[in-house]
C-alpha cells in the first residue's frame, strides 16, 4: 500500500512589541524570573485587560503579508484549561472569528513552485514558563515564572496541504523570512519566539478522506521539524502496515532518541469551553485601515527574490539565499549601496560569511564583517591589492580581531606582490630547483604546474600575484 | 447629635464651616461599631489606623484651608471583593482568606483622590453569589431593622453597615441585585449604575457582562455625591464606558412633572408579597400626585430572565473563579502533585453554593451544551434589551418593586437554592439589559422596610436620580434610622 | 434536559472540584432542579436574534504600545502560597 503524507502545521510567533498583549508590562526576554508582571499578567483577582493597538496592527500586518482575508468582525474568546504556566486557568485566544483567514504562501520543491493554504492567523496570549526540578516526570515540584504569561503570540495554522518533511521545512523557512521582512518578531526558535507543532496522517494515495492525525510537539528547530516528520511518517506507516489503526494523540519528539512519544493523558479531557471574552470588545477592521497596511507592507521576500533576479542577475537559487532572511537581503542590499559588485558580493555572502556564520553560530546581525567592511575587503581584491585566496585568510581575521581589511593587510604585510622582477627571480628559482615538475609539465601532466605554483606561493608567504605567477611560469616552460 | 447618624452632605456642610472635625466624624463611627458591630456583623475586616490617619489627614487639609471635595473626611465601606491595596480582601470566601492585593481598584483610588476615610471591608455573599449575605464563608450579617432577618445580598454588610450607622456610606457591587437588594432589606438607598458607567477594574469578576459597582447610602443625595465619585471611564477597563460624569447633585430637584413613568406589569410575579404591591401601587400614586404621567407598559420577556441570568452568570463565573488553584495566591490545599492540591484547594476553599455555579456554568458551556444554554441565553438577553428599548420608547422611568417579598428570616431559604433564586427576579433584567436602577424605601410590612426600584435608560442615571429625590423629600422614609441605627 | 451523575463528575473533573458520593448525589439533584427551571429558555423563539455578549456597543479599545513599571518582584510574590528563589513554586505537574 503506498501512503501520501498529509502535514499541517502550527506555527506560534512572539510578537516583538514593547509590551505585552494586555497589559504594560514589558515583552523583553530574558528578563530575571518574576519581574516583567503585574496584577493583570498574573491574573490576580479583580483584573482586566486592554488590548495593545501594536498587536492588532501587526496582526493585521501579518494576514495582510500572507494573502489573507482580514474579517471586518473579529473578537477574543477564552480558551478555558488548567495549567499552572496559565495564571487565569484559561487563555484569552480567538475562536470562531479570528483576524485573518483563507491565506496562502509558496515555497519552492523540486516540482517547482507549491502554494501551501493557511487557515487562519488569530492573536492570542502566552503562557508562563515551568521548570521542574530533575526530569519532567521524576521531580517533586515545579518552579513557575510568569514573565513570558501575556506576550502576544500570532498562531498560524496552514491547510493540509504539505506532503513531505521537506515541504515542511521549506514552509517554515518562508514564514520565519516573510515574519521578519514584515518586521512583526524576530522568529528566533531557540528564544521561543518561532514556534512550530505538527499534525500529520497517511491516506492511502489517491484518496481523498483524511487519515487519522497526530499531532507532534516539542520540535524546536527547523531540522527537528524536518526529522520529526519523517520519522512519524514511517511510524503511521509501519503501523498501518501491520494492519493496525493510528491514535488520534499528541505526541513529543525526543530530539535525543530521534522518536516520537505519546503524551496521551487520562485527565487531559480537552473541552476547552469557549466564551466570548466579556471583559474585551470586539474588534471592527476599517478596510482603509488595511489598504493603508497593504500598500505600506514592506517588500516580501519573493518579491524581492524577483528584483534581485532582474536588477543584477543572479540566478533564481543565488537569490534564493540570499532573500531566505532579511537581515542577509539587508546586508546585501547595504554592500550594494557601498558600490560592491552583486555577483561578487553574493559570492561572499554564500560563501565566506555564511561558513562563517555556520561555525561560529552567529546570525548574520551579528557578523563582526558588517557590509562596509566586506566591500573594503572586496575593493581590496579589485585594486590587486591582494589576491582572493589572501582575502579569505584576511576575513576570517577581520571576523576575528574586528578590524577592518586594510588594517590587517598594512599590519601583516600582506599586499600582493604584483612586480613582475620580483616574480621572475623567484619563479625562475623555482623552476631550477624542480627539475622533474618541469619535465613533467612538458609531459603534459597539468597538475605539475600546481605543485610548482605552490612552490612559488610559499616562497612568497602567498602574496605573490596568482595570475602573473601563472602567466610567468608557462612562458618559461 | 451622633456625628455616624448624620448624611454625607449634611456632615460634609459642617466640615467646610469648621463646626466638627473629621476626626470626630471618624470616632463616633467607631463608637458605634464598638456598641453595635457583634449584634449587626457588618465587617469582615475594620482599618481604624488608617481611617484615623486619613481623618486626620483631613482635618489638617480643612485647617490650611483648602478647598475639600464632597466626600472628604466622611468615613465609607467597602465590599470586601473590591481590592484594597495592603488591606485584606477576602471576597467572603475562605480560598482567600489571606490575600492582600497588591493594588487598588479604580473606585477606591478615586475616593481616596477625594480623602475620603475607609472604615473597613464589608460581609457578603461568597464571591457575590447570594441574595442574603448567608452565602459567607465567615458569619451571618444581619438586618438593623430585626437582627432575626437577613440583610440581603450579596452586599449585605455594606447595606447593614449605612443602615445601621456603622458606615456614612457605603459601596458594593451588583451582578443580579447585589446592591440594589440589600438596600431595601436594610431601608436604604442602592444604586447599580448603567453597565460601564464605574470602572470593574479592582472588582472581583462574578458575572463580568453583568458587574457593576454602586454606592449605599442613607438617602439619595448621598447616592449622588458617591456615584460622582466613583463613576468615569477608566482606561484599565475595557468595557468602561467613555462618557463625561455629570455632576449628579444637579439633578436633585423634586420635580417630576411631565416625567413618564411607565410600570411593567410583568413584575408583579404570583406569590409575590401583597404589602409589597400595595407599597409600590402606593408610590405611584404619589409619582402621578406630583405630576408625572402614568402608563402600564409591557415587557413580555420578564419571565426568562431569571433562567437567562442563571446561564449567563454562572458560565462566566464559571471561567473567572478557575483562577483560584492555590498556585499564586489564596489558600492552598494538601496535594503531592498540581491536579490533587488544586482540586483540594477549591474544595475546601469554596463553599457549596459557589461550587454548585461553578458546576452549573461550566456544564452550560461544556461540548454540546453551549448553543442550547449559552448561546440560547445570550439570545434572549438581546430580547431582554428590546423590551426595555422599546418601553423607553414610550416612558422615562419604569417603576417597579424590588423583591417579591421583604427581608426574609436568616436560615429561611438556605436550603432551597432555587427559592433562594427567585428573590431576585424583580432585579436581574436590569443587570442584563445594562441599565441603570436605584432602590429606596416606599413603606413597611411591620418593621421591615419595602423597596422601590426605579429604572431609568441607559447613562440617564440624572433621571432616576431625581425621580428618587422627588419621591423620597415627599415621605419620611429617608429620616427613620433602624432600631440597630440609632433611633 | 437531564443532567446525569456521569455528567456531574465530569463537570467537577472540568472544574477541578472533589466531590463525594452524597455530593455527586445532592448536587445532581440541586442541578437537575435549576436545569429543569432554565429549560424555559427553550420556549422562547428565538429564530433571527443575534446574541448579546456585550450589552454597550463598545468596540476597538485598544492602548498604546509603551511598556510600564511593573510590580516589583517581593510584591508579586507576596501572595505566592510557596516560593523558591523568586519562583511561584508548585507541586509536581504529572504529565503523561
Amino acid at each position: 500500500m503506498d501512503y501520501e503524507i498529509v502535514i499541517g502545521l502550527e506555527v506560534h510567533t512572539e510578537l516583538k512589541t514593547a509590551s505585552k498583549i494586555f497589559c504594560g508590562c514589558s515583552t523583553r526576554f530574558g528578563s530575571d524570573q518574576n519581574t516583567n508582571v503585574c496584577p493583570v499578567c498574573l491574573g490576580l483577582p479583580g483584573v482586566l485587560p486592554v488590548l495593545n493597538a501594536k498587536v492588532l496592527e501587526f496582526a493585521v500586518r501579518t494576514g495582510v503579508a500572507l494573502n489573507c482575508r482580514i474579517l471586518p468582525f473579529s473578537k477574543f474568546d477564552r480558551k478555558n484549561y488548567y495549567y499552572p504556566d496559565l495564571p487565569k486557568n484559561f487563555q484569552t485566544s480567538q475562536y470562531d472569528l479570528p483576524i485573518a483567514v483563507d491565506g496562502y504562501l509558496d515555497i519552492e520543491t523540486s516540482q517547482g513552485t507549491k502554494r501551501i493554504g493557511i487557515t487562519r492567523v488569530h492573536m492570542e496570549e502566552d503562557a508562563g514558563k515551568l521548570i521542574h526540578s530533575g526530569s519532567i516526570t521524576k521531580s517533586e515540584y515545579a518552579l513557575v515564572d510568569y514573565n513570558r504569561t501575556g506576550v502576544p503570540l500570532l498562531e498560524i495554522v496552514s491547510e493540509p496541504d504539505i506532503r513531505s518533511a521537506e515541504e515542511a521545512k521549506a514552509y517554515l523557512e518562508k514564514m520565519k523570512a516573510i515574519l521578519q521582512y514584515i518586521d512583526v518578531s524576530d522568529c528566533k526558535m531557540e528564544e521561543g519566539s518561532l514556534r512550530c507543532d505538527a499534525n500529520i496522517s497517511l491516506r492511502p494515495v489517491g484518496t481523498v478522506p483524511l487519515g487519522t492525525k497526530a499531532e507532534i510537539k516539542n520540535l524546536n528547530s527547523f531540522k527537528a521539524v524536518q526529522k520529526g516528520l519523517e520519522y512519524e511518517a514511517e511510524r503511521q506507516a509501519e503501523v498501518l502496515g501491520e494492519g493496525g489503526k493510528i491514535i488520534q494523540e499528541t505526541r513529543s519528539w525526543d530530539d535525543a532518541r530521534g522518536i516520537t512519544l505519546s503524551l496521551r493523558n487520562k485527565e487531559q479531557a480537552h473541552d476547552y469551553r469557549y466564551l466570548p471574552e466579556p471583559d474585551l470588545v470586539p474588534i471592527i477592521v476599517d478596510p482603509a485601515w488595511v489598504e493603508s497596511i497593504r500598500q505600506n507592507l514592506p517588500e516580501l521576500p519573493d518579491a524581492r527574490q524577483g528584483r534581485l533576479i532582474k536588477d543584477y542577475g543572479l540566478s533564481a537559487y543565488d537569490a534564493g539565499v540570499i532573500t531566505a532572511s532579511r537581515a542577509m537581503a539587508d546586508y546585501f542590499d547595504a554592500t550594494i549601496s557601498a558600490g560592491a559588485d552583486a555577483k561578487t558580493a553574493t559570492n561572499w555572502l554564500m560563501g565566506e560569511v555564511s561558513k562563517f556564520l555556520n561555525t561560529s553560530g552567529q546570525s548574520i546581525e551579528e557578523c563582526p564583517v558588517g557590509p562596509q567592511k566586506l566591500v573594503g575587503l572586496i575593493a581590496l581584491i579589485d585594486k590587486g591589492t591582494i589576491s582572493l585566496k589572501i582575502a579569505k585568510a584576511v576575513f576570517e581575521e577581520m571576523c576575528a580581531s574586528g578590524k577592518d581589511a586594510e588594517t590587517i593587510v598594512k599590519e601583516q604585510g600582506l599586499v600582493q606582490i604584483s612586480d613582475e622582477g620580483k616574480i621572475v627571480a623567484v619563479v625562475e628559482a623555482v623552476i631550477a630547483a624542480n627539475p622533474q615538475s618541469v619535465v613533467d609539465y612538458q609531459a603534459g601532466k597539468e597538475r605539475a604546474i600546481g605543485f610548482l605554483v605552490g612552490q612559488i606561493m610559499k616562497q612568497t608567504k602567498g602574496r605573490a600575484n596568482p595570475e602573473l605567477v601563472n602567466k610567468l611560469l608557462r612562458e618559461r616552460m | 447629635m451622633e456625628l455616624n447618624k448624620l448624611k454625607a452632605h449634611e456632615l460634609h456642610r459642617k466640615l467646610q464651616a469648621k463646626e466638627i472635625s473629621a476626626v470626630e466624624i471618624a470616632e463616633a463611627v467607631f463608637s458605634r461599631i464598638s456598641a453595635v458591630e457583634d449584634k449587626v456583623r457588618s465587617y469582615i475586616t475594620l482599618t481604624r489606623e488608617e481611617a484615623m490617619e486619613q481623618a486626620r489627614r483631613t482635618d489638617e487639609k480643612i485647617g490650611r484651608g483648602e478647598t475639600i471635595a464632597p466626600l472628604a473626611g466622611i468615613p465609607g465601606a467597602i465590599k470586601d471583593n473590591i481590592c484594597t491595596k495592603g488591606i485584606k480582601t477576602t471576597c467572603g470566601s475562605k480560598i482567600l482568606n489571606n490575600f492582600i492585593p497588591p493594588y487598588s481598584a479604580t473606585v477606591v483610588d478615586k475616593l481616596s483622590a477625594q480623602d475620603t476615610v475607609i472604615v473597613g471591608k464589608t460581609n457578603m455573599d461568597e464571591f457575590g453569589m447570594g441574595s442574603s449575605t448567608e452565602n459567607s464563608a465567615y458569619f451571618n450579617s444581619r438586618n438593623p431593622w430585626d437582627t432575626d432577618a437577613v440583610p440581603g445580598g450579596s452586599s449585605g454588610g455594606s447595606a447593614a453597615a449605612v443602615a445601621a450607622a456603622e458606615a456614612i456610606w457605603a459601596i458594593g457591587s451588583d451582578t443580579g441585585g447585589s446592591v440594589r437588594l440589600p438596600a431595601a432589606y436594610c431601608g436604604v438607598v442602592g444604586l447599580k449604575p448603567t453597565y460601564g458607567r464605574v470602572s470593574r477594574y479592582g472588582l472581583v469578576a462574578y458575572g463580568s457582562s453583568l458587574d457593576q459597582i454602586g454606592p449605599i447610602t442613607r438617602d439619595v443625595t448621598d447616592s449622588a455625591l458617591v456615584l460622582g465619585a466613583i463613576s468615569g471611564y477608566d482606561p484599565a477597563d475595557s468595557t468602561s464606558a467613555n462618557a463625561a460624569v455629570p455632576d449628579y447633585t444637579k439633578a436633585l430637584v423634586p420635580d417630576i412633572r411631565g416625567m413618564k413613568v411607565g410600570l411593567p406589569k410583568e413584575y408583579f410575579v404570583a406569590g409575590m408579597d401583597p404589602e409589597v404591591g400595595k407599597a409600590v401601587y402606593r408610590a405611584i400614586e404619589q409619582l402621578k400626585a406630583m405630576g408625572a404621567d402614568y402608563k402600564e407598559v409591557s415587557m413580555p420577556h420578564t419571565s426568562y430572565a431569571l433562567a437567562a441570568y442563571y446561564v449567563v452568570a454562572t458560565a462566566e463565573v464559571s471561567s473567572n473563579l478557575a483562577r483560584y488553584d492555590g498556585v499564586g495566591f489564596g489558600h492552598r490545599g494538601e496535594g503531592n502533585d498540581i491536579i490533587s492540591m488544586c482540586k483540594r484547594t477549591r474544595t475546601e476553599g469554596f463553599g457549596e453554593e459557589v461550587r454548585r455555579r461553578i458546576m452549573l456554568g461550566t456544564y452550560a458551556l461544556s461540548s454540546g451544551y453551549y448553543d442550547a444554554y449559552y448561546l440560547k441565553a445570550l439570545k434572549v438577553r438581546t430580547l431582554i434589551k428590546q423590551d426595555f428599548d422599546k418601553a423607553f420608547e414610550q416612558v422615562d422611568i419604569l417603576v417597579t418593586p424590588i423583591a417579591p417579598s421583604p427581608a426574609f428570616k436568616i436560615g429561611e431559604n438556605v436550603d432551597d437554592p432555587l427559592a433562594m433564586y427567585l428573590q431576585d427576579v424583580c432585579t436581574v433584567p436590569i443587570n442584563l439589559a445594562g441599565v441603570p436602577a436605584i432602590s429606596l424605601p416606599c413603606g413597611f410590612k411591620g418593621n421591615l422596610p419595602i423597596g422601590l426600584q426605579i429604572i431609568g435608560k441607559p447613562l440617564a442615571e440624572e433621571t432616576i436620580l431625581r425621580a428618587a429625590f422627588a419621591f423620597e423629600q415627599s415621605n419620611d422614609y429617608y429620616q427613620r434610622l433602624a432600631p440597630l441605627g440609632g433611633a | 434536559m437531564k443532567i446525569t451523575r456521569e455528567d456531574v463528575e465530569n463537570v467537577a473533573l472540568l472544574s477541578r472540584l472533589e466531590l463525594n458520593e452524597a455530593d455527586v448525589a445532592k448536587f445532581t439533584g440541586q442541578l437537575n432542579a435549576i436545569l429543569d427551571y432554565v429549560d424555559m429558555l427553550n420556549m422562547v423563539d428565538t429564530s433571527g436574534v443575534e446574541p448579546t455578549a456585550h450589552v454597550l456597543p463598545l468596540k476597538n479599545v485598544m492602548r498604546a504600545d509603551e511598556a510600564k513599571t511593573s510590580l516589583p518582584r517581593e510584591l508579586a510574590l507576596s501572595n505566592a502560597p510557596q516560593q523558591e528563589d523568586g519562583y511561584f513554586k508548585v507541586p509536581k505537574i504529572m504529565e503523561g
